[in-house]
This record gives C-alpha cells, structure tokens and sequence, in this order.
C-alpha cells in the first residue's frame, strides 16, 4: 500500500469533511439569508469533495472501506485534518477569518494538485478547484465588507484574523509525507505554497482595513498536529455528533 | 441519446441531461449500456436522482443492463451546455450562464463584474444579491428596471 499518498489523501479528504461539518452547523443559523445559503452550499461542495478524497483513500488502502466506513467509522486520533478546519464556530467574524484563510491555501493547492503525476489526484484536483475558485472570491469579498464596515465589524474581524492566524501555520508544514509525494511529483511541497498563500491574503486584509498580523506568529509549534492525529478538543464533538448514528445503528443506510 | 433528452434534471426540469452537457459516451460492455457521465458540481445531490432517471428511461426502452459511470476529467462546465438548454433556462425565468466559463487563473476578489442580463426583460441593468441560490449551480440576482428578483445559472 501507498502510505504517504494515503495519509495524503485522508489529510484532504477529512479536512474538508470536518470544515463542511462545522459550516452546516451554521444551517438555519447564518447572520442572513444569503450567508445561510452560502455557507450551506460551500459545505455541500466540501461534502463532495471529501467523498472523492476518501473513497479514492479507501481504494488506496485496498483494505475495502469505502468512503463512509473512513468518515463514520474512525475516532478523533485517526483523523488527519489540519486544525484550523476543526475551530468552532463563534461569532460570524471568526467563521469567514477561518474561511477566507482556508480557502486562500485550498485554491493554491489544488492549482498545484491538477498537474499530479497521480491522474486521479488531478481529476479530483481539476473537479474542485472551479469550486474553490468561487469559494476564495466569495469569502475575500465577504472579509473586505466587514472589516472594511462599521468600527464594531472591523474591530470583530480583527479579533478573529488574529485568534485564527495561529493555525494556518500547520497548513504550511512539510513532513516526510509530503516530501514523498513531492519527489514523486503526486503533490507540491506545502512550504512551496506559502508565498502566493501571504500576497493574496496581505492585499485583501489591505483592502479591508485590517492589519496583517505578525507572519512568524502563525507558525508557533503549540498550533500544529491535526494531520499526525494530535487534535483539540473541538474534534470529539464533531465526530459525536457526526458519527453518532453509524455508532448507535451500525451499518444504517438510506 | 436522443432517448435521453427526455431524461430531466430534477432541479430544473426544463433541462435535459443532454442539454446540461452531462452525458460524455454511449457504448456498449457486451450486452450492458454503459453511459458516462461527468458530474456538476462535487456535493451535487441531484447527480444520484439523475443516474437513477438515465437507468429508468433505458429500461423502459428495452434496455435491460445499465451501468452508470462517472468520469471526473475534464470537468464540466457550462460551457458545454447545448443552445437549446441555453434558451428552455430563460424561457424558464433563470439567466443563463455568460459566455465563458468561471475562470481559474485568478483569485482576484469581485467575480461579479459579469454583465447578468434579466432574462424577463432584457436589461443589463441588474445587481447580484447572493452568491448562491436555491441550488449549488445558482446565484439569486435583481433587476434594477423591472424590479424582480431572479437566478442565475453560474458560468463553471
């Protein structure tokens, strides 16, 4: 079995199935009508794309579990989500700062991902970044309008560009996972992302009259770890949550 | 094919499967019909409606074996939705989508610089009022001249 390409391929698969859990929390729930549909339909597309993610990770494992097996059938250490995807929900500030930055790197990743030497990483890669190329420009607008509105929506944006900043670090991080894949060209070095990643964020938060915080403050060591399994407490309730009818009705279907 | 052109997308049903530009091959894996099929948007719950309605409408033309299969590469786009799909949308009240397909070489904030001409009465003179609509593939406009709000079927 591929072990790197299938930690690789559970890192993309559960990070975008954990942020497509925490935005449908906010289902009924959104500071507007649009947002509510917006927030909604970005975690349908994630939804989706985390199946691709998984059911071609199960195919890789060849251990035959299938998409929902890996989704509902793992518990908090086995996951490989990067942290910043597990941060709650708390005000509507904290929800698009966590977006804007996701969304920011997933673009720069997967324009990388479309040219993978592994064809079926570049199909997923080329299916989701039409996607996400949507979701970037939306969640940019979105952050310029706050921060750049009243004092109170500036000085809430600011709050939460500073308070997620310390997770997006991890999404830059290289392990011998991704130095495989990078020598096999299946993936980019993630470090290789972080200069295009820091132009587009340094010129909206430009626009929205928030601050850049310090860039050495995004990669303190404490903020790391969700991709080897070490997470916060966040995940538990999430996968409680998300997994509970698999774990009280095993094998439940529609 | 022709048979499915009666195939509807059950979200809008004045599209066919054909007119969305869904349909990739037609061939046959002895006595199976294979027909591939590229999906709209990834989390598209409509894509299992659909694949269930391209079996039915075969089995109900005689074709006993069905397989369904999805092929990711290339993506599709709306670039690939014939004329007629273009004008059953706007008979239908939603614009349909520009010319080109949504671009990936930029990230540049404002995509909603595109002209959305009102598909009830012809104005240019519209605004976006959400990103997204009633469906992945829509985002909900208003016409500054006759006033009604309207969707748009999104250039992907």
């Amino acid at each position: 079995m591929d072990q790197a390409l299938f930690q690789y391929l559970l890192r993309m698969g559960d990070t975008s199935l954990i942020l497509s859990h925490r935005l449908s929390e906010l289902t009924g729930h959104g500071p507007a009508l649009e947002e509510d549909l917006a927030m909604t339909n970005v975690a349908l597309d994630l939804l989706g794309q985390s199946r691709l993610w998984l059911t071609l990770a199960g195919e890789v494992e060849g251990n035959s579990r299938d998409e929902d097996q890996l989704a509902y059938l793992r518990d908090a250490p086995e996951f490989r989500n990067y942290l910043l995807a597990e941060r709650p929900n708390t005000h509507y500030g904290s929800v698009i700062a966590r977006q804007f930055f996701f969304d920011v790197w997933h673009y720069f990743l997967l324009k990388e991902l479309c040219s993978s030497s592994d064809e079926r990483v570049a199909a997923i890669a080329e299916k989701s970044i039409k996607e996400v190329t949507y979701h970037v420009r939306r969640s940019s607008d979105i952050l310029v309008r706050l921060g750049d509105g009243t004092a109170e929506s500036h000085a809430r944006m600011q709050d939460s560009v500073n308070d997620a900043w310390r997770f997006v670090g991890e999404l830059f991080l290289d392990d011998e996972i991704t130095e495989a894949l990078a020598e096999r060209k299946v993936a980019p070095l993630h470090s290789q992302l972080w200069p295009a990643w820091l132009d587009h964020v340094s010129t909206t938060l430009q626009e929205s009259t928030v601050a850049l915080p310090n860039p050495d403050d995004a990669h303190h060591r404490a903020h790391r770890g969700g991709v080897t399994g070490r997470h916060t407490e966040a995940l538990g309730y999430i996968l409680a949550e998300m997994q509970h009818l698999q774990r009280a009705y095993p094998g439940a279907v529609w | 094919m022709q048979w499915l052109t009666g195939v509807p997308d059950p979200e809008i049903p004045v599209l066919s499967v054909v007119d969305l530009g869904l349909i990739r091959r037609i061939g046959w894996d002895g006595s199976t019909c294979v027909v591939t099929i590229t999906p709209t948007y990834s989390g598209c719950p409509a894509m299992h409606e659909i694949s269930a309605d391209i079996t039915s409408t075969l089995q109900a033309h005689g074709i006993e074996d069905v397989r369904i299969e999805t092929q990711l590469s290339p993506a599709w786009t709306t670039d690939w939705m014939t004329p007629e799909g273009h004008a059953a949308l706007k008979g239908y009240g939603i614009a349909p989508p520009g010319e080109k397909a949504i671009n990936i070489s930029g990230i540049t904030r404002r995509a909603t610089d595109v002209v959305v001409p009102c598909p009830l009465c012809g104005s240019n003179h519209t605004r976006l009022v959400s990103h997204f609509g009633s469906t992945s593939c829509k985002a909900l406009y208003r016409c500054n001249d006759c006033r009604e709000p309207f969707d748009y079927f999104k250039a992907h």
